[in-house]
């Protein structure tokens, strides 16, 4: 026998163009829904990942622009302002204070680096104490240096393929004339140590003539310490500043907030498009067939039934559109990701866009709520037709 | 049915229409009864009532004033009161098969998908068991898998009988049933109207401007503005 979902799946193919470009109206829009919301759990994740592999929880630099502490932290940036080595003991008497790492960062013009030249950086550390902090850093080759003066550099991963080099070899720093030999090569960590070239910390500030000066100072705080008072305890140190994590994060997160809105409005804007569109099609649908079901009135379908049918039209095609949508944001989630990373002001590292089984069930879920929500009218208007309208529309007598 | 044998009476039936100013009498006091197993042809000019006295009938519409009975059955008492969409469907599947000048097969589905369609929305308890043995009546089982519009005019409409026997009615309503069809294969359709009368005591009331083919009924009722002659 035939069931009510066999009848609506007929009916669905009996204008084969209009379905399917209905259904990739509901797939476009689903894909923007699922890359939305893959982008909304994606990006936070990264972003957390980054900022925990840091391996400390509160950055110390010189008074300045906090949007320009974030990017160096996060990214490695320019336009440096320096703090006296001295800080450090001071923030180490801190009892709250679990370790602290100084650093320095440096750079220079390379006429060699790509097409046109462009900046290194190099950023000079303690081993001991950054090597301490930041436990998940393994080496491919090779080592850290042995002594806090040599002339040695370790490179991240991906640093040294750029470069092209091995434990083993020299690398020069333009402008400087100084060769360094490397030590070590540290395996992939997915951080921004990947593209960082490690140099002794005494060696970088003879090198560029900045003894007695750094950049930052991590921090690591005692795991039951509160952050917020060990914050306040700082500043009270002559011009400093404290970014903390939290702060980077927001910091972050409100630079990529125009971002998420301007997606967030354009999934709206095709959800809604797809909304009329199903409407338009499942009108025209009844429409077309208003004899036909004025007919099915008279073998037995009560308004109940037709309502049923055009409704389970509306959710087959939104449930058809949402699945393909669901496989367009999967095979193209690294189109999405080049999308969303070239329009936002910065991305972090690893998967920008998280498509999860979570997610894709709850975006069909979405799809198909607007799909029941579409078919309303429609259905509610086809179970109206009164089968005397449909046959009086061909006969006379 | 009922002890008398009435498989439907009407008395007093009216339906009339305004337009503009103008009231329209289609159909005006038409009293009469119909004994179950019984053929009967409805006649008269374009115009006389005739589809719309059918339609009240089939419960399809429901009438200005008069009453209607099926069996024993009030269905519309008296003047004023309208049953509603839902409950005029819910007497049509319990008592109605229907058959349409133009068939109104649904083009996407075989033969068979149409022929069982009536049985997705309701199975009336006495429904055919075996539809293939509808079809094989019709001398159809072998276009089962085949779409209306591969079928002659003919084949079509044995499959809208069909259709309107799966579900075992007590009275079958015939619109026209031979407007799109040659003599020949009208001549076979009134066949099988009158077989189901006399065989299976199915009553069947035909609409027909065709006297000849109306000469097959048991009975005959003239029509002439919206009266029954």
């Amino acid at each position: 026998m035939m069931t009510k979902f066999q009848v609506a799946c007929k009916n669905l193919m009996r204008k084969k163009t209009r379905s399917f470009l209905t259904l990739m109206g509901i797939a476009l829009s689903a894909w923007v829904l699922v890359s939305l919301l893959g982008f909304n759990q994606g990006f936070e994740a990264a972003l957390d990942r980054d900022i925990d592999n840091m391996g400390f929880q509160m950055m110390l630099m010189a008074k300045g622009c906090p949007y320009e502490a974030a990017t160096m932290m996060l990214k490695g940036g320019t336009g440096l302002k320096y703090l006296p080595q001295s800080v450090a003991q001071d923030v180490l008497k801190e009892p709250e204070v679990e370790a602290i790492t100084p650093m320095l960062m440096q750079t220079v013009f390379d006429p060699d680096k790509g097409e046109n030249g462009g900046i290194a950086a190099y950023l000079g550390v303690d081993p001991a104490s950054y090597g301490a902090m930041k436990t998940y850093l393994k080496f491919r080759q090779g080592g850290w240096f042995g002594q806090g003066d040599a002339l040695e550099a370790v490179m991240g991963y991906e640093a040294a393929e750029l470069e092209q080099r091995e434990a083993g070899d020299l690398i020069f720093i333009p402008e400087k004339n100084l060769e360094l030999r490397v030590v070590g090569v540290l395996e992939r960590s997915g951080t921004q140590d990947d593209g960082t070239i490690f140099v002794p910390l005494r060696t970088l500030q003879r090198t560029f003539g900045r003894q007695g000066e750094l950049t930052t100072i991590g921090i690591k705080v005692r795991k039951d310490a509160d952050p917020g008072r060990i914050e306040e305890k700082l500043y009270e140190l002559p011009d400093v500043q404290v970014v903390s994590l939290a702060q980077v994060k927001q910091t972050v997160m409100s630079l990529v907030s125009t971002a998420k809105a301007l997606v967030l409005s354009i999934a709206i804007i095709a959800i809604v498009i797809a909304m009329v569109g199903v409407i338009n099609t499942i009108l025209m649908s009844v429409h077309e067939r208003f004899q036909e079901i004025g007919i099915l009135k008279t073998i037995g379908a009560m308004p109940g039934d037709i309502f049923q049918l055009i409704w389970m039209e509306t959710l087959l095609l939104c449930a058809a559109g949402g699945m393909v949508g669901l496989g367009l944001s999967l095979i193209l989630s690294r189109v999405t990701e080049w999308l969303v990373r070239s329009v936002l002001p910065f991305a972090p590292r690893g998967a920008l866009v998280r498509i999860d089984l979570d997610l894709m069930l709850l975006s069909l879920g979405a799809i198909s709520v607007i799909g029941l929500l579409s078919g309303l009218y429609p259905a509610w208007k086809a179970g109206r037709i009164r089968p005397l309208e449909a046959i009086r529309s061909e006969v006379g007598g | 049915m009922s002890a008398n044998g009435a498989a439907l009476q009407a008395r007093g039936l009216s339906k009339h229409y305004r337009r503009g100013s103008e009231e329209i009498a289609a159909v005006s006091d038409v009293t009469l009864r119909i004994l179950k197993g019984e053929f009967v042809a409805i006649t008269g000019p374009s115009g006389s009532g005739k589809t719309t006295l059918v339609h009240l009938l089939g419960c399809l519409d429901n009438p200005t004033a008069g009453e209607l009975s099926l069996g024993d059955r009030p269905v519309f008492g008296g003047e004023g009161k309208r049953l509603s969409e839902r409950r005029l469907t819910q007497i049509r599947r319990e008592t109605f098969g229907y058959i349409f000048q133009n068939f109104y097969l649904l083009p996407t589905l075989s033969v068979f998908e149409n022929l069982v369609l009536p049985l997705t929305f309701h199975r009336k308890q006495g429904a055919r068991k075996d539809p293939m043995g509808l079809l094989k009546q019709l001398g159809l089982d072998h276009r089962r898998d085949h779409l209306p519009g591969m079928l002659s005019g003919g084949e079509m409409q044995r499959v809208a009988i069909a259709r309107a026997l799966v579900n075992a009615p007590d009275i079958l309503l015939a619109d026209e049933p031979t407007g799109n069809l040659d003599s020949k294969r009208s001549a076979e359709i009134v066949g099988i109207l009158k077989s189901l009368s006399r065989e299976a005591g199915v009553t069947v009331i035909m609409v027909t401007h065709n006297l000849e083919l109306a000469s097959e009924a048991d009975r005959r009722f003239e029509m002439r503005d919206g009266m029954v002659l």
